[in-house]
C-alpha cells in the first residue's frame, strides 16, 4: 500500500472511528441497563437496587466520557480530512450531524452530570428521570449519526447541482427514513445492549467466581441475560434485514461479502466457508448451503442476486454514461443559463452516473479522454477486496449467534436454577467480556470497507474525497492519534480495572442492613431461609 | 416540498448567519467559563481540596456546555459547508492541537479524583490547564487569521487548495495579530472564568479568581482597543464588487472580490454596528468592577456581554465575508455564495426552532438544581460522585 494522503486519511479515520467506537457501544447499553436497575429501585424502594445503579453508573461514567472526548474528533474531521467530500456532501450529510447535536447530545450531556452529581439534589423520580434522559438522549444519537451514515451507503433524497458542484437535499424525509440508515440504527443500538449485556455478566460472573457482592451480581445477571437476550435476537435479526436491504441498495458490497463472483441462479446457496481468491474470481473449498443466500437476500425464491461480474459489467456501463454527464456538466457549467436545453437533458439522464466517472480520475485528467482499458481498470476498481469482508461478516455473525446461546443459558440458570451456576459457566462468562467489541468492530469494518471505493455510494469515489494536506501532515496527526489515543486508553483501562476489583463503594451499609432486616422479616414469617449473602468487603 | 419557499433564500441565510453568532456565542458563554476555570486552575486553587472545588464548580455542567461546541461544528457543516471545508483543513494542525487539548479536558474532569495519588491529581491538573488555555488561545488566532485573510483558492471544481508548506500552515498562523487576537481571546475567557468562580466558589479561591480576573479583564479591554486600532490602520479588508446576488446558487466563483482600505469602512457604512464593540467594552469593564467590588450573578452577566460584544464586533464588522481569502479573493466565502441549498437551510431552522428553546429550557432547569455554591465540605462528604 502506498502512503499517500488518502490511504493515510482512511488509516487515520478508520483508527479513529474504531477507536471511538470501543465506547459508544457500552454507553449505549450500560445506560439502558442503569436505567433499568433505578426504575426497579424506585418501584421496589429496595436499596440494593440503588446500590447497583451507582456501581454500574460509575463503570459507565468512566467509558462514557471517553466516549465523548473521542467524538469530538469524529465531528470535525470529516472537514479536517475529507474537505471536498464535506463541500459536495455537506448539504445533506450536516444536517443529521447538526440535528444530533440539537436533539440528542445536548439532552445526554446535559443530564450527565445530574445523574452523578444530583442524587441529594433531587427527588428519587426526579433523579429516574434524569436517567432515562441520559439513556435515551444517548440512543438519539447514534439514530441521527446512523442516518448519516446510512445515506453514505444508500444516498437518497439528493440530487446533483452543476452550478454549485456538490450534492444537494431534494427530500428530508427520504434521507430520514432511508431503510438502510433504519436497518442499521436498530442493528447497531441492539449490538450496544449486547455489549453491555455481556460486560455486566461477565463483571458479575467474576464477582460470583470470588464469592463477593454476591446480591449485586445475581440480580445484575438476572438483568443483563433478560435484557442481552432480547438484544442478542434483535441484532441477529435486524442484521438480516440489513443484509436485505443491501440486497438492493448495496449489491456490490453485498456480493463481496458473500464471495459471489457470478450471479448463481435463484435461489442462491450461501457459502458457510472458503477461501475467496480475488484473482480467479472464485472461492476455492466454498462449503455451500443451498438456498439459504437466496432466501436471506430476496427473501423469496425466484429473484436472482447478481455476482461480482455482472456488476463489474453494469459499473463499465455507468462510467460511460457518467463521462456523458461530465460533458454535459463541463458545457453547463461555462454557459451557466446559456446552456441549450437538450445539454440540459442529457445531464438530467446521465447525472445519476457523474460519480462513476469521477473513478476515471485516478488515471486521467479529464474522463472524456479515457480510453476502453482505463474504463475497464476502473469497472474492476468498484471490487473491494473480498476475503477481508468475507471473513469479517462470518466471524461477526458467528459471534451475534454465540451471543444468543449465552444469554439463554445465563438466562435459564437464573430464572429457573436459582443462580446455581456451574463454575466453568461463570469463567466462560468472564472470558468472553471482549467478544462484542470484536463483534462490533468487525460489523463497522464490514460496512465501511465494503463500501469502497466510494465514500459515498455511486456519488463520490474515497480518492476524491480527501483535503489539499500533504503526507507529513496527516503522519504527524496520524501519530499524535496514536500515541495520545494509547495512553487514554491504558488510563481507562486501569481505572475500570480498579473499580470493578473495588466493587460498590456506596450505600453498602444501608443495604445490608435493609437486605439482613429483610431476611429476618421472612425467617418471622416462617418462610425457608435465604442463603446468606456473602459480607460485603 | 414547496414549504421551504415560505421563506426567501436571502433571509435564510441572514438567520443561519445570525445563528451562526448564536451558537459561537453561546459556545463562549457557556464552555467559556469551563476554559477559564481550566485556565485559572493552578493559580486560584493551590491544595487539592482548593482544586477539588474549582473543578466542581464547572463538574456538572461542562459537559453539556461543551455540546455548544459539538453543535457549532455540526451547524457550520449543515449550513455552511464551504466554510467547514475550507477553514478546519486549512488550520489542520491548529485543529489537531485544539482537538487533544478538547480531549484532555473531559478525561481530566473525570479521572482527576479517581485516584488518590498527588502526581496522578497534578498530572490532571495541568491537562486541565491546558485544556482550557489551549482552545481559548487557538479560537481567537483563528479569529486573528481570518480577519486578515487565510491562503487558500477554490478550483472551478470547488476543491480547496492552500499555500505554503505543511510546517507553514501551523507556524504561518502565529503572526502578530493574530497572537494578539489569542491573547485578547485567552484573557476574556479567564476573566468569564473568575466571574463564574467567584459566583460557584468561596473564600480563598473565589478571591483569588477575582484578583486575577480583574487584570485579565484589563487586559482584554487594552488587547481589543489595540486590535480595532492595528485593524482600521494595518489590515486590509474585503468588499465584494458589482452586483451583489444574495439569493444565487452557493459557489463563491460567481462573485468578484477586491482589497479594501480597511474593513472598518464597514462602520461608515452601517454606523449602527458600533453598538457591538460598545458592549464589549461596557460588559468587559463592568465585570472587572463587579470583580473587584465583589458582586457575584451580575458580574458574570456583564461578563457574557462583553463575549456577546466582542464576539459580535467581528461578524457584524466583516459581513458578509464570512472567510476572506488572501491568496484569491474571489474565491472569499460570503453569506450569500457558500451556504446549504435552500431547503437545507429551511430544514435546518425548523429543527433549530424547536429544539433550541428546549435545550435552553432543560438547560436553565439543571443549573437551577445546581445553584448554589461548591463547598469544601460538599466535596469532601459527596467525595464519591463528585470530581
Amino acid at each position: 500500500m502506498e502512503l499517500d494522503v488518502v490511504e493515510l486519511s482512511r488509516l487515520q479515520f478508520a483508527m479513529t472511528a474504531m477507536y471511538h467506537f470501543l465506547f459508544v457501544p457500552l454507553t449505549l447499553g450500560l445506560s439502558v441497563i442503569v436505567a433499568i436497575m433505578e426504575t426497579v429501585y424506585v418501584m421496589t424502594g429496595r436499596p440494593i437496587w440503588r446500590q447497583m445503579t451507582k456501581f454500574w453508573g460509575t463503570l459507565f461514567g468512566i467509558n462514557f466520557v471517553l466516549g465523548v472526548a473521542t467524538g469530538i474528533t469524529m465531528e470535525f474531521q470529516f472537514g479536517m480530512n475529507w474537505s471536498y467530500y464535506s463541500h459536495y456532501v455537506g448539504d445533506i450529510f450536516g444536517a443529521p450531524l447538526a440535528i444530533e447535536g440539537l436533539m440528542a447530545f445536548f439532552l445526554e450531556a446535559t443530564f450527565v452530570g445530574l445523574f452523578f452529581f444530583g442524587w441529594d439534589k433531587l427527588s428519587k423520580v426526579g433523579h429516574l428521570t434524569v436517567t432515562w434522559l441520559v439513556a435515551i438522549g444517548s440512543n438519539f444519537s447514534a439514530l441521527w449519526i446512523l442516518i448519516a451514515n446510512g445515506w453514505m451507503q444508500n444516498p437518497v433524497g439528493a440530487v446533483f447541482n452543476p452550478e454549485t458542484m456538490r450534492m444537494e437535499m431534494t427530500s428530508f424525509f427520504e434521507v430520514m427514513f432511508n431503510e438502510v440508515a433504519q436497518a442499521k440504527f436498530v442493528h447497531t443500538v441492539s449490538a450496544g445492549y449486547v455489549t453491555a449485556s455481556v460486560f455486566v455478566l461477565g463483571v458479575s460472573a467474576w464477582y460470583l467466581l470470588k464469592d463477593r457482592h454476591v446480591e449485586l451480581a445475581r440480580r445484575s445477571i438476572a438483568v443483563a441475560a433478560s435484557f442481552g437476550l432480547a438484544s442478542a435476537l434483535s441484532v441477529v435479526v435486524l442484521g438480516d434485514e440489513s443484509g436485505y436491504s443491501a440486497t438492493h441498495t448495496q449489491r456490490m458490497k453485498l456480493a463481496a461479502m458473500e464471495g459471489m463472483w457470478q450471479t448463481h441462479e435463484a435461489p442462491a446457496s450461501f457459502t458457510l466457508v472458503g477461501i475467496p481468491d480475488q484473482e480467479a474470481r472464485e472461492t476455492r473449498y466454498a462449503v455451500e448451503i443451498p438456498w439459504v443466500m437466496g432466501l436471506i437476500g430476496t427473501r423469496s425464491l425466484t429473484r436472482e442476486i447478481p455476482g461480482i461480474e455482472d456488476l463489474v459489467a453494469e459499473s463499465d456501463r455507468r462510467i460511460r454514461s457518467g463521462i456523458i454527464a461530465y460533458d454535459a456538466l463541463m458545457t453547463i457549467r461555462e454557459q451557466r443559463n446559456d446552456t441549450p436545453a437538450e445539454i440540459r437533458e442529457t445531464f438530467e439522464e446521465h447525472g445519476g452516473n457523474l460519480g462513476y466517472a469521477f473513478l476515471l480520475l485516478r488515471y486521467v485528467e479529464d474522463p472524456r479522454g479515457a480510453s476502453d482499458e482505463l474504463i475497464a481498470k476502473a469497472a474492476q476498481d468498484t471490487v473491494p477486496t473480498v476475503w477481508p469482508l468475507f471473513w469479517a461478516f462470518r466471524i461477526m455473525v458467528g459471534l451475534g449467534f454465540g451471543f444468543i446461546a449465552v444469554m439463554v443459558y445465563f438466562f435459564w440458570y437464573a430464572s429457573f436454577r436459582a443462580h446455581a451456576y456451574p463454575r466453568w459457566a461463570l469463567r466462560a462468562a468472564v472470558a468472553i467480556i471482549p467478544t462484542p467489541w470484536i463483534a462490533a468492530e468487525l460489523g463497522w469494518f464490514v460496512a465501511e470497507y465494503g463500501r469502497q471505493p466510494w465514500t459515498v455510494d455511486g456519488v463520490l469515489p474515497t480518492a476524491l474525497s480527501v483535503s489539499h494536506l500533504s503526507v507529513q501532515d496527516v503522519l504527524l496527526t496520524l501519530a499524535g492519534f496514536v500515541l495520545f489515543y494509547t495512553v487514554l486508553f491504558v488510563i481507562e483501562m486501569g481505572l475500570m480495572l480498579k473499580y470493578i476489583r473495588k466493587g460498590p463503594t456506596q450505600d453498602v451499609d444501608v443495604t445490608d442492613a435493609w437486605e439482613a432486616q429483610h431476611r429476618r422479616r421472612l425467617l418471622d414469617r416462617g418462610g425457608a431461609p435465604l442463603p446468606a449473602a456473602a459480607p460485603a468487603e | 416540498m414547496i414549504l421551504y419557499e415560505l421563506m426567501s433564500y436571502e433571509l435564510l441565510r441572514v438567520v443561519w448567519w445570525l445563528l451562526l453568532g448564536v451558537l459561537l456565542i453561546g459556545f463562549a458563554m457557556t464552555d467559556g467559563f469551563d476554559m477559564g476555570v481550566g485556565a485559572l486552575l493552578p493559580f486560584v486553587a493551590r491544595t487539592d481540596t482548593e482544586r477539588r472545588v474549582a473543578i466542581n464548580t464547572v463538574g456538572p455542567v461542562w459537559e453539556g456546555n461543551q455540546v455548544w461546541f459539538i453543535l457549532g461544528g455540526g451547524a457550520i457543516f449543515a449550513a455552511w459547508p464551504p466554510l467547514y471545508a475550507v477553514s478546519f483543513s486549512g488550520f489542520y494542525l491548529a485543529m489537531f492541537v485544539v482537538l487533544a487539548a478538547l480531549i484532555l479536558r473531559p478525561v481530566g474532569f473525570k479521572y482527576r479524583s479517581k485516584r488518590s495519588s498527588p502526581a496522578w491529581r497534578n498530572g490532571w491538573d495541568w491537562a486541565l490547564f491546558v485544556g482550557g488555555a489551549v482552545p481559548a488561545l487557538i479560537f481567537g488566532v483563528a479569529v486573528g487569521n481570518v480577519l486578515q485573510g487565510v491562503p487558500f483558492e477554490l478550483t472551478p471544481n470547488l476543491f480547496a487548495r492552500y499555500e505554503g508548506a505543511y510546517y507553514a500552515k501551523f507556524i504561518g498562523l502565529l503572526n502578530p495579530f493574530a497572537l494578539l487576537a489569542g491573547i485578547v481571546s485567552l484573557t476574556m475567557l479567564v476573566t468569564h472564568g473568575a466571574a463564574w468562580l467567584s459566583l460557584k466558589a468561596e473564600g480563598a479561591v473565589a478571591e483569588r479568581a477575582r484578583q486575577i480576573g480583574a487584570v485579565t479583564g484589563l487586559l482584554t479591554m487594552g488587547g481589543y482597543a489595540l486590535a480595532g486600532l492595528w485593524l482600521a490602520f494595518g489590515i486590509e479588508g474585503y468588499a465584494l464588487v458589482g452586483e451583489v446576488v444574495t439569493d444565487g446558487p452557493s459557489n463563491p466563483l460567481y462573485s468578484e472580490v477586491e482589497r479594501t482600505a480597511s474593513w472598518l469602512s464597514a462602520y461608515g457604512e452601517r454606523p449602527w454596528i458600533a453598538i457591538a464593540p460598545v458592549l464589549a467594552f461596557l460588559g468587559t469593564g463592568l465585570a472587572v468592577r463587579g470583580l473587584l467590588s465583589g458582586r457575584e450573578v451580575s458580574t458574570l452577566l456583564w461578563s457574557k456581554l462583553g463575549i456577546f460584544g466582542a464576539i459580535s464586533s467581528v461578524g457584524l464588522t466583516m459581513f458578509p465575508f464570512i472567510l476572506p481569502s488572501s491568496l484569491d479573493p474571489r474565491s472569499s466565502l460570503t453569506v450569500w455564495d457558500s451556504s446549504s441549498s435552500h431547503q437545507t437551510l429551511f430544514v435546518m431552522l425548523v429543527t433549530t426552532v424547536i429544539f433550541m428553546p428546549l435545550i435552553l429550557a432543560y438547560t436553565a432547569w439543571v443549573y437551577k438544581v445546581l445553584w448554589g455554591k461548591v463547598t469544601e465540605a460538599e466535596v469532601s462528604e459527596n467525595s464519591e460522585n463528585v470530581y
